[in-house]
């Protein structure tokens, strides 16, 4: 059986997403990136960190929503899978982080199955708490590279 | 026994392994009488064999056992080296190499596979009649083992040389592992015991004498002592008595029916081997080449030499240091020039520190060399083509990443090269040709590049096939005019296959893409010349390293690009005068006797820049494939080295950067990929063209004039 999972929890578009805590590594406020050439604009460019190129990805524009300008308070928070086979970290802009909570596995619900503003993929499940609605990412779709990176190509299979 | 042995598993498989390609290039080129040769190969068996029956890896020491016998014949010279016991042998390799991936992998091996070429074995080691009785004794030996449950008493006078220890053998682990096989008695003589000021204590000084009753073969008691063997006196004596006879009666009545009980006796095992692992998996037969990408162990063996020498510059470094922060404790403006002194002789060793570690990751080419001889030889019996392999260069060194992503594409140029390269026999003869086909795999260094060439004398590409299939596939139409090597690049097109039948060699049209993405994946590049009749050559352009790169930093708007300098014509400050403006937007630029297409990075990427006229521009003109194009750029900044990091970890390939580094100043920098900037340039400008009503002097015919 699954235990309890703790989740960090972030804001955006003044909805509360949740990532599994596992795959955070560290959270870090907004620096200027290196620019890739022709992008989507979902992809703000790389960083270094710490001698590991880093790709930043704005989640509000990776979830079709408009992006807000960026300030001093704008925080990246960088995401490294736990597969140890291949790792892979990538960094997502969030309006703003929000708290840890921990779930267990029944509190967890599954999404609905009718469209909505994120590529259904990345939906792990539903969990509420103290009446909020928390929508919790998959982490592994989200640390995909096929998943992450191909927004295209979904949409047109929908 | 306690030792936890799983640990050295992987040094197992490593070492088998090389073993294992040992054995198949000494095969190969095994000839009559060669001693040295049949000795090496069965050496190799012989340390396989030891290996798995240490780590109770029985089907291979099994198997290994059969191919030992065999070896063991050729080598006593009781057997002729015939060409069909060699192929045998090259078949058994392979089943070995099954057999040990599947530990390595944890996974069923095909065993019809196996339990038939053991049987094969069986049959060619009973069908000389000198072996017949040594096979029916083991054969008998092992009956009596299985079914009489007969015990056998056994002296052992087990007496070892005086520093047995000391190469960490302890005959007290030996004896359990004799325990386990039956009863035993131990009886220790102490009489070379020396006095007690004499005694060396790591040495050792007794001997002994055992008892064993066990239903043990003769084998499974040396295989105690094979670690021990060259280093002690062993002598084993079965006691006499009735069992005994009655085996050398079952022997010489085993005798005179050889074949059918020796045959029976085979079955009886491959069945055994066939219900071990009860599903065969068809995948294996199949797939082979699947199977082989994995061959990699994650370890690398290092001369000491190379590593004395990162010790010593190591040792430099560390004095630098030292140095240096002794002049900080109190430093004045007086120890300037020492300071600086000091700093040269960090850059120094840092230099020297890094080019010894990037000669740690290199090696000979010969690793991925080594395969072709046994592919070749294997091909050219199933194709029923003759061919020599001629190696080249195989001393060159190459980065041991670049080597292993090198190895697949080589394998299909190859196979390609025998199965479309060469004709058969007939047509060879026809056309005043040697009956005998020769590929030649070379490989040489070219600046900081190294050059692999894959040449035939074959048939060579049909120009006019490829196009008329380029045609049909639409890849491009009548009116267009293409140059030969523009031509052979369209064999590189997805599905592409002129073949005219499918074989199982090569010829389904997947695959010659496939081998220009791996390579372009390497930062290489492969170009085809060939010519009617006389044959093709494939050359593959290969960087040195994939983790460094010499670089001349350029700026435009405000981000830093990376331009790799061996690529770098020149760098020049456009004049206007030699400034052409063609076909609307396309820019060339008179250098000297050529054209040269110009190339706003900042159009090509998308992104802002200060400068978006040519005049305030500069120009750096880099080349590749032959072409030149023109890099307009804000600024020239710094030449340096870069330490190439790929963005495919974390996100993807990009087009036009073939990686990024992290500068001076902690900002990340994107290298420019040249070949692949050409390539986005010449794409684009024919889209341009295309959409273009009337034609006009493009930018292909720029770049090709």
């Amino acid at each position: 059986m699954e235990q309890e999972k703790e989740y960090l929890t972030f804001i955006l578009n003044g909805e509360e997403y949740g990532v599994d805590i596992l795959c955070v590594q560290e959270i870090r406020v907004w620096s200027s990136v290196t620019e890739l050439p022709n992008k989507p604009d979902y992809i703000k460019g790389v960083i270094n960190l710490r001698g590991i190129i880093v790709p930043i990805i704005d989640l509000r524009q990776r979830f079709g929503q408009e992006p807000l300008a960026y300030n001093e308070q704008t925080v990246t928070i960088i995401l490294r899978n736990q597969n140890s086979q291949k790792t892979m970290v990538v960094g997502i802009v969030v309006d703003a982080v929000s708290e840890v909570y921990k779930f267990d596995k029944q509190s967890i619900r599954t999404p609905p199955t009718f469209g909505n503003k994120i590529d259904r993929c990345f939906l792990q499940g539903l969990a509420s708490i103290e009446e909020r609605l928390i929508i919790l990412l998959d982490s592994h779709s989200l640390l995909d590279q096929n998943e992450l990176y191909h927004v295209e190509s979904k949409a047109e299979e929908v | 026994m306690s030792v936890d042995l799983s640990q050295f598993i992987p040094s197992f498989l490593e070492e088998s392994f090389e073993g294992l390609e040992l054995m198949e290039s000494s095969l190969l080129n095994l000839e009559q009488g060669d001693d040295e040769t049949i000795n090496s190969i069965f050496r190799a068996a012989h340390s396989i064999k030891g290996g798995a029956g240490t780590f109770g890896f029985n089907h291979v020491t099994e198997f290994t056992h059969l191919v030992e016998t065999l070896l063991d014949e050729m080598r006593d010279g009781r057997r002729n080296i015939d060409p069909d016991d060699v192929e045998l042998l090259l078949e058994s390799v392979d089943c070995m190499r099954l057999l040990i991936e599947a530990i390595r992998d944890e996974s069923e091996c095909n065993s019809e596979k196996i339990a038939e070429n053991s049987r094969l074995l069986r049959q060619t080691l009973a069908s000389s009649g000198s072996v017949i009785s040594e096979v029916v004794t083991i054969n008998v030996d092992e009956l009596a083992t299985e079914n009489n449950n007969d015990m056998t008493t056994w002296q052992i006078k087990f007496i070892p040389e005086h520093h047995l220890v000391q190469t960490g053998n302890d005959p007290l682990l030996l004896f359990n592992a004799l325990a386990d096989l039956g009863e035993i008695t131990v009886v220790a003589n102490a009489k070379e015991l020396p006095a007690l000021n004499d005694i060396d204590a790591e040495e050792l000084y007794l001997s002994w004498c055992l008892t064993l009753r066990s239903n043990a073969s003769e084998d499974d008691i040396k295989e105690v002592f094979e670690w021990v063997e060259d280093e002690c006196e062993l002598i084993l004596i079965k006691e006499e008595n009735v069992k005994l006879s009655k085996i050398s009666v079952d022997v010489s009545s085993a005798e005179g029916v050889s074949d059918e009980s020796t045959l029976s006796e085979l079955c009886v095992s491959s069945s055994k081997i066939a219900t071990n692992t009860p599903e065969p998996s068809q995948k294996n037969n199949v797939d082979k080449p699947a199977g082989k990408s994995k061959n990699d162990l994650g370890s690398i063996r290092v001369g000491v030499d190379k590593v004395d020498s990162l010790i010593n510059l190591v040792g430099e470094l560390v004095i630098t240091q030292s140095m240096l922060s002794e002049l900080g404790n109190d430093f004045d403006l007086s120890k300037v020039e020492r300071l600086n002194a000091g700093l040269e002789q960090l850059l120094q060793n840092t230099k020297e520190l890094q080019e010894s570690v990037m000669r740690i990751r290199m090696l000979p080419i010969s690793f991925a060399f080594n395969r072709f001889p046994r592919l070749v030889h294997d091909l050219s019996k199933k194709t029923g083509k003759e061919i020599e392999l001629i190696l080249k260069g195989e001393q060159t060194e190459l980065d041991k990443t670049v080597m292993e992503q090198i190895g697949d594409p080589l394998v299909h140029l190859v196979r390609n090269a025998v199965d479309h390269g060469i004709e058969s026999a007939q047509v060879r003869l026809a056309n005043g040709k040697p009956e005998k086909g020769t590929i030649i795999l070379d490989a040489y260094h070219q600046g900081g590049s190294i050059v692999i060439e894959i040449s035939d004398d074959g048939g060579g590409i049909d120009r006019q096939a490829v196009f008329n299939k380029a045609l049909e596939k639409g890849l491009v139409d009548e009116s267009t005019t293409l140059t030969d090597s523009q031509v052979f690049d369209l064999i590189f097109e997805p599905g592409f296959s002129t073949a005219k039948e499918l074989s199982d060699i090569s010829g389904r049209g997947v695959g010659m893409d496939v081998v220009k993405q791996n390579i372009q994946s390497l930062g290489g590049r492969i170009q085809v010349e060939s010519e009617q009749g006389k044959g093709s050559t494939f050359r593959v352009n290969l960087p040195l390293t994939l983790a460094i790169l010499d670089g001349q930093l350029v700026r435009v708007g405000r981000e830093v690009y990376i331009i790799p300098l061996i690529t770098i014509v020149e760098s020049l400050q456009p004049q206007k005068t030699l400034i052409n403006r063609v076909s609307g937007d396309m820019l060339l630029y008179r250098l000297r006797e050529d054209n040269v297409p110009v190339i706003p990075i900042y159009q090509l990427f998308n992104i802002p820049c200060e400068f978006e006229h040519i005049e305030r521009c500069l120009l750096v003109v880099v080349e590749a494939d032959g072409q030149k194009i023109g890099l307009m750029v804000d600024d020239l900044l710094a030449q340096q080295q870069v330490v190439i990091k790929s963005l495919n970890d974390n996100y993807q390939q990009v087009e036009g950067v073939s990686g990024a580094t992290i500068l001076g100043d902690g900002s990340v920098a994107m290298i420019l990929d040249v070949p692949g900037i050409i390539t986005m340039a010449l794409s684009k400008a024919q889209s341009n063209q295309q959409n273009q009503s009337h034609v006009t002097p493009s930018i292909s015919a720029g770049v090709i004039s």
